[in-house]
Parts: C-alpha cells; structure tokens; sequence
C-alpha cells in the first residue's frame, strides 16, 4: 500500500519541516524565504505533471496563478467574501477555464502547444489589461481591513504561510498519487508515444484535458493566497512569463518526471536567488545563473538532480521517486 | 454466427492516389487471415484504417457486430481490437513490464492496475521476456522489442490482433520462435490478421489468404490456391508470363 512507501513519509516529514522551521524560533525572515520556496514548490509540481509525465512544454503555465490571483483578489474587495472561499472559488473557476483552453490547444503538439501556451498567458494579460471591473492596467488595492478578519495583519501573514505550505503539500502528494496512478500510467504513455499510447486504448484527449485542468487548480489557490498576502495586484505581476520560466528551469533543474526533482530544485532555486538578490549591483542576477543551469542540464544531465542520483544510485529509484 | 471483423467497401483516397478502393472481406472467430501483396499495394493503410488511425472515405467496419467506422484508436482498442506496429513503437524509457501495463490497463478489460501488471506478467512470459521486466524497452534488441510489441498487444486481451510484419528484419532463428509464439496465440483463441512479407511463413499460418494490389482485392482464397494463382505471381513480379515460365522450369 501507498503508506508502505517511503517517499510518503519523506512528504510529510518536507512539509513539517516548513511549518516547525520558522515556526519555533518566529522567524519572520524565514518564513518569508520559505514561503516563496512554497510557491515555488507547487508551480513547479504542477507544472512537472504537463511537462515531465506527459511531455507537453507549457511555458505560460504562470496564467493560472496569475488568474487565481485575480479572482481571489477580485472575490474579496468587490464581492466581501473572506479568504478561503474566495480562493478555492478562484481554484474552481481557473480550473474550469483551463479545461476550455485545454480543448482548444491540446490537439497542437509539441513546438506548436509550446507556442499556444505562450499565446494563452498573452491574451489573458492583453483582456485583464483591459478589464474594467479588475482594474485594468492599474490592478486592484485591497485594503488592510480585509485582514482583520485573519486577526490582524501579522497573525494573517503567518495564517497565509501555512496554508501555502498546505497547498504546496497537497501539490507532492498530487503530483505524487497521479503518478503512480493509472492516470499517471496513461500520461507517461502520452508523453513516451503518443500515437502507440491511443492505439493500446489510451484515451489521450481526455487525459490530457483532465491533466491540464488539474495542474491549474493548485497554482490557482496559491496564486490567490500569494496576492491577497501582497495585497495588490496588477497584470504585469500576475501573467509574468518571467516566473514561467523560473518554474519550468526548476523542473528541469530538480529532474522532470520525478516527484522529488521539481520540489528539490524549487528549494535549490530559492536559496540560489535569495543569496545572489544580497548584492545589489548583481540584481535578477540569478536570471543568469537560471539560464546557464538549464543549459548544463539539459546538456548534460537530462534526468536532473533527481535522475541523476537514481542512476549513481539505482536502489534510491524506490525512495526518492 | 457472425464474422469477427467485416470490412465492407472500404475506400480511403490520399490526395490522387487511391490508396484502397472499395475492399471488402472479413475475419472469423479464432482464424487467421494473411493479408498479402507487394510494397504499396495497401495494406498497412487497411490496419490504419481499421484500428482508426486514420477514417475511411466510404464504407463500413464492424467489429463484433458493432461499427466502428472513423472511432478513434482508443476506442477501437477497448472493444478488443490490438495491433502491432511496422516500425515497432515501444514506451523507450519505460521497463518492459510497464509497457505491457499499458496495455493491460487500458485494453478491452479496462483493468486496475494491480491486476493489469499481472496480466503484463503474464503476457511478458508468453512471448520470453519474463526474465528482462524491469528493463527499459530503449534496451533491448530489436528481436526483443518484436516481441514486446506483440506482449503489449495481447495483454489488452484481444479477440482479434493485427500483426504488421512482426517477422521483417529477424533472423531464421528470431522468425521460428516468433512463429511458434504466433502458434500459441492461435491456440488461445484470439483472431489474427496478419500482414507479412516472409511468404513460407504467412502461407503455413494463415486459414486464408487475401491479396491486394494497388489498393483492391486481386483475390482471396486458401493458401495453396492463392500461392498458384498466376494473377497474384503477376502482382509480385510484374510478368504476365513469368508463372508459366516458373513452374515448366526444370528442378
């Protein structure tokens, strides 16, 4: 059984680590690295279940956090709903708006998808631009009443935190139970052979609809719970290509297919970033950095982090999966 | 009782050329059908055709009494429809006993996937690959992926396979043992068509025997009487005379 497995412990023992970690010593400079690391964590997991199960390259997997974002941030300042029904309202409706866009850009494959995903997270920045009822250009203010309900200000920021972590939790243990799956076992089909996974009964349109919808939800609430923290949000922000490609170097980085790797790399990224971002003539430095590690992976360890220990160490296969 | 697979007036038209024109002829229950004819003559386009890899212009399939004309690969497959691939087409960095998985998993039996390894088991040891499961099918030979492919059919548990020259490219040694496993998937009443280029081997395993040539039925019949038909040694070497010279040839 599932709870036989090591690598199900390993997730809860990540996850209590970032709840005791800052916890204990109430260390707020903490909390906020490993808050982004959170975020991180659960863009890259997602993102790992299109691109390193099903081998489809989204590059604008961003427009789902993005419009998380916004609906939460839109479903508390104009309609006065609190936080948690109005990000997983904005989960659910991103949800259902990925599977729309799914149907339309899921028969493109390859260079092709790659460029439609681009494409996507474009349009939906170009309408929100210029979507009155979001604020348009400017974006949305919330005011600092809204956390009161939270218990003010500080105690929100920390509520914000763990339920980041809960989401990134929930992110591994997705990403993880998809894969070993039957589901999981059909989109490692799409992604080896497409062609050859139809013909043995793969159903792939409706695989890969599933899978593009459910690897929205999660962003979506982290996107939500990310800017309602922020208490502000523009389109410039939210649809960020920028943050994309971070995700999709983490994957890379940590090891795509693997449900260790993009976490691993996540928490790699954000040390990286957080040390190289001290100095300040060295600004988005780490931009480089990110740009100089894809190109070593993808050169020479196409497996990752991750792949690259299980093949120095075949018996970890089973461990760190 | 009905045939297994009917196929009724088949066209499919790419651009100018007619790839098939108006073909027609079934599959019974637990036989085997050898379906033969020279380089573009058609026949891997009536497989695409009948797995739904690609529609038909005009005509109708059915399959089990149901039609399943233009539906898509997958569910073509779950009605118990396999097939194998000219170019074998294995999940390369996938063990073997996954890529049979597969197969099990999402075939005519829809199983969960602990009793869809063990079908994978089971079909692995059927064709000898029991002893390479948690290889990755990029490492096997390509006598050895022939016969992945062939696993990964079966374990769907088909009633009727389609084998797309499963011998091409293998050595007399490879192609007896590929045709004894052939033999054993006979014996356990699944239906074959078989496509194939190695004629000793397609006249001793088929019941029957239809050729095609550019794109329409030349003749069907039992082996013997196909193999001496003048018309179809026409078709493979292009000499009307040919046959007659053949056969007065002194041995």
């Amino acid at each position: 059984m599932i709870l036989r497995r090591p690598f199900f412990w390993i997730i809860a023992v990540v996850i209590l680590l970032f709840v005791t970690a800052p916890t204990l010593g109430n260390d707020v400079e903490l909390r906020e690295s490993l808050l982004l690391a959170a975020v991180y964590v659960t863009l890259a997991s997602n993102l790992n279940m299109m691109l390193g199960y099903a081998g489809y390259v989204n590059f604008g997997s961003i427009v789902f956090f993005g419009l998380g974002g916004y609906f939460c941030v839109y479903f508390v300042s104009a309609l006065g709903w609190t936080l948690v029904p109005a990000t997983l309202a904005g989960g659910g409706a991103v949800c259902l708006l990925a599977l729309l866009f799914g149907l339309g850009i899921l028969r493109l494959r390859g260079a092709y998808f790659a460029l439609a995903t681009i494409g996507v997270n474009e349009a939906v920045m170009a309408f929100v631009t210029n979507f009155a009822p979001w604020g348009g250009a400017t974006g949305i203010y919330l005011s600092s009443e809204l956390f009161q309900p939270l218990g003010g200000p500080a105690r929100a920021l920390w509520i914000i935190y763990y339920a980041l972590v809960g989401v990134m939790g929930s992110s591994l243990y997705l990403s993880y139970f998809v894969k070993v799956s039957k589901f999981g076992l059909g989109l490692l089909a799409i992604g080896q052979n497409e062609d050859a996974a139809a013909v043995l009964g793969v159903p792939t349109p409706r695989y890969k609809a599933l899978l593009y919808a459910v690897s929205a939800f999660l962003p979506a609430i982290a996107g939500g719970l990310y800017f309602f923290k922020g208490a502000f949000i523009q389109p410039a922000d939210a649809f960020d290509l920028q943050l994309s490609t971070e995700a999709i170097v983490i994957t890379m980085l940590g090891g795509q297919g693997t449900v260790a790797g993009p976490a691993l790399g996540a928490y790699l990224y954000e040390e990286l970033r957080g040390w190289l971002l001290t100095s300040a003539t060295l600004s988005n430095f780490q931009l480089v950095v990110a740009g100089a590690l894809l190109l070593v992976v993808v050169l020479f360890a196409p497996g990752g982090l991750i792949g690259w220990v299980h093949r120095r160490w075949p018996r970890l296969r089973r461990v760190l999966e | 009782m009905t045939a297994l697979l009917e196929i009724d007036g088949v066209s499919k038209r790419f651009g100018g050329l007619e790839a098939v024109q108006s073909l027609s002829f079934t599959v019974e229950q637990r036989h085997i059908l050898g379906l033969i004819g020279p380089n573009g003559a058609g026949k891997s386009t009536v497989f695409n055709l009948i797995n739904g890899v690609i529609a038909p212009d005009g005509g109708c399939i059915r399959f089990r009494g149901i039609d399943i004309t233009g539906a898509p690969p997958y569910r073509v497959a779950r009605h118990g429809l396999a097939r194998t691939h000219q170019i074998v087409q294995p999940f390369m960095a996938m063990t073997v006993l996954d890529n049979c998985t597969v197969g099990a998993a999402f075939g005519c039996q829809n199983l969960p996937l602990a009793r869809a390894r063990e079908t994978a088991h089971e079909m692995a040891a059927l064709v000898g690959l029991e002893d390479r499961l948690d290889t990755p099918a990029a490492q096997l030979t390509i006598a050895a992926k022939k016969r992945l492919e062939l696993a990964r059919a079966l374990s769907a548990r088909p009633s009727l396979l389609l084998l797309d020259e499963v011998l091409a490219g293998l050595n007399p040694t490879e192609i007896e043992r590929m045709i004894a496993i052939i033999r054993v998937i006979r014996e356990r009443g699944i239906a074959i068509l078989i496509i194939e280029h190695v004629m000793q081997a397609v006249m001793s395993l088929s019941d029957r025997i239809v050729v095609l040539n550019s794109g329409r039925k030349l003749t069907e019949g039992p082996p013997a009487e196909v193999a001496g038909n003048p018309a179809v040694i026409e078709a493979y070497l292009g000499d009307p005379g040919l046959a007659e010279k053949l056969r007065s040839r002194p041995r």
